[in-house]
């Protein structure tokens, strides 16, 4: 069941039909997708909820696609990890952590790409292109190759190997810019209005980014059908982080949630392409624009579309911003793999870094209910970390060569 | 020589402040305005700027500091 009305432009207020627009014709605002809450609260259990698929399309009631087939490669449901470990290393009784890297394409793009292929498909397209820092790169090939369609990505040309050949493999037609991500954009854009492509984040925008909502509704469902104290989340453009907290209060709002969303929205960037952080440090509304230089080059967005969005919703959930230097994201990839066993991607060590800057300046309560969002898998930026990991014991094949060696890296056989 | 299309919402404070006059008259920029809707809450234009980037990126500025929101227009705002 869909309940999906209109388009409406967040600025104006003007509605549209749901076709595939993305900006308002009076006013240039973005639009997004509204929804009849009141049939969706009548509707909408948990009960069939928890019967539904183990993956995204379990909330597809709040998701707005029609009725047919969906393209579906199993996004979403990822685990919410008690993090015990990194938990007691922070002073932290409630820390869990929402694991994306286990997407299909190891990245929590699918989700975003699984609703915006769905639609390309509805809308009658043949073709299915972005732009993208990487993630959306594979989630987009991924999705292409499995709905039947035309692909085309285009990515920065010093794009991390490992997103590259993640992209490659599913057979699109990769189109490496010679320039940055926001130049890759714009030309994107010109493309948009000379191809009939469904561009998954220009003109299927207001669709594909609905798909983020699932990684609010996931966490509070994993925690009992409540929003947490906390959540900080890696950002680029603003979408994800903007949606996840719509996630929450749509659960509020349909009446599924135990608690009232009382939930502080923190953003985690690069100080090497922080605009967002450097517009609530200034206390604007205005993002100024920046040339991005860091090693999270998921995150580099220099121009970033929702970033007006995200700073409205750190104020409205009494949230914050924080940026942290690249070395701390490396230290902050290490601490995640050997505390919790898992290899997460740059913009996952860019949220840790944050987290240790809360917890550093006593802003998190030890028992506050405290998610960090850790949206992709470290395959795929083994650049990043590769230098800064220990060394390796290179021996001969025999017991002495073993024990020379292991006497010789000060480590004590047990 | 550069054009930039830009979005400027008014503050109520500052709805009868003839701001894109004094753009003109403290910088090297000319504005044309393309679209406006203006009430006695709020009001927002979108302009076309026309002169040397460094000018539009001061003209800019200085509204920003103003407390007029700023956003760009062009393709240049979707995500990865
Ligand atoms: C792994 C990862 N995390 C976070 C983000 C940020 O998402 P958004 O652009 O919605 O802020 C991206 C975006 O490219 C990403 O690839
Ligand atoms: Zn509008």
């Amino acid at each position: 069941m869909s309940y999906t009305k209109a388009l409406r432009c967040r600025e104006c207020g003007r509605e549209y039909s749901l076709e595939p627009i993305h900006v308002c014709e009076f006013c240039f605002g973005p639009l997004e997708v509204v929804y009849d809450y009141a049939a969706m609260a009548g509707g909408v259990t948990r009960e069939n909820i928890i019967l539904g698929p183990y993956s995204m399309w379990r909330y597809r009631d709040l998701l707005p696609v029609g009725e047919g087939e969906v393209v579906d490669i199993n996004a979403g449901f990822t685990p919410l990890i008690p993090a015990n470990n990194l938990g007691r290393t922070l002073g932290l009784k409630n820390l869990y952590l929402k694991n994306d890297c286990v997407n299909p394409s190891y990245s929590f793009k699918d989700r975003v790409v699984s609703v915006a292929a769905t639609k390309a498909r509805e809308f009658g397209f043949k073709t299915l292109a972005c732009a993208s820092t990487g993630n959306l790169a594979c989630a987009v090939a991924a999705h292409g190759a499995k709905a039947g369609l035309e692909t085309y990505v285009f990515i920065p040309a010093d794009l991390e190997q490992g997103k590259i050949v993640g992209a490659a493999i599913y057979g699109p037609t990769l189109v490496a810019v010679e320039g940055s991500y926001d130049e890759v954009n714009r030309l994107c854009s010109e493309l948009a209005d000379r191809y009939p492509w469904a561009f998954v984040n220009i003109n299927i925008r207001p669709y594909y980014a609905e798909g983020s909502k699932t990684l609010g509704y996931e966490v509070a469902e994993q925690l009992g059908w409540r929003a947490p104290d906390w959540a900080i989340v890696p950002v680029a453009s603003g979408s994800m982080f903007t949606k996840i907290y719509k996630g929450f209060k749509e659960l509020e709002h349909i009446g599924l949630l135990n608690n009232g969303v009382d939930t502080h929205m923190v953003v985690a960037q690069a100080r090497g392409c922080s605009p967002i952080v450097n517009a609530f440090e200034q206390e604007t509304l205005n993002i100024r624009p920046v040339k991005p230089h860091t090693i999270a080059k998921s995150l580099a967005i220099g121009n970033p579309a929702d970033g007006y969005y995200a700073l409205k919703t750190i104020r409205e959930s009494h949230g914050a911003a924080v940026a942290v230097m690249d070395p701390e994201v490396v230290e902050g990839m290490k601490l995640l793999a050997e505390t919790e066993g898992i290899f997460a991607e740059t913009a996952g060590g860019v949220a840790i870094a944050a987290l240790k800057h809360l917890v550093a300046a006593d802003a998190i309560g030890a028992e506050d209910v405290t998610v960090v969002y850790v949206t992709g898998s470290g395959l795929k930026t083994q650049e990043a970390v590769a230098d800064a990991l220990g060394p390796r014991l290179v021996i001969k094949p025999t017991v002495h060569s073993f024990e020379e060696a292991v006497k010789e890296a000060g480590k004590v056989v047990p | 020589m550069a054009k930039r299309r830009m979005k400027f919402t008014f503050p109520p404070e500052l709805i009868t402040r003839p701001v894109i006059y004094e753009i003109a008259q403290r910088f090297q920029v000319v504005t044309n305005i393309r679209r406006a809707d203006v009430a006695e809450e709020r009001g927002w234009v979108v302009l076309e700027l026309d002169g040397a980037a460094e000018d539009i990126e001061r003209a800019v500025e200085w509204v920003m500091t103003l407390n007029v929101r700023v956003d760009p227009i062009e393709g240049d705002v979707v995500e990865g």
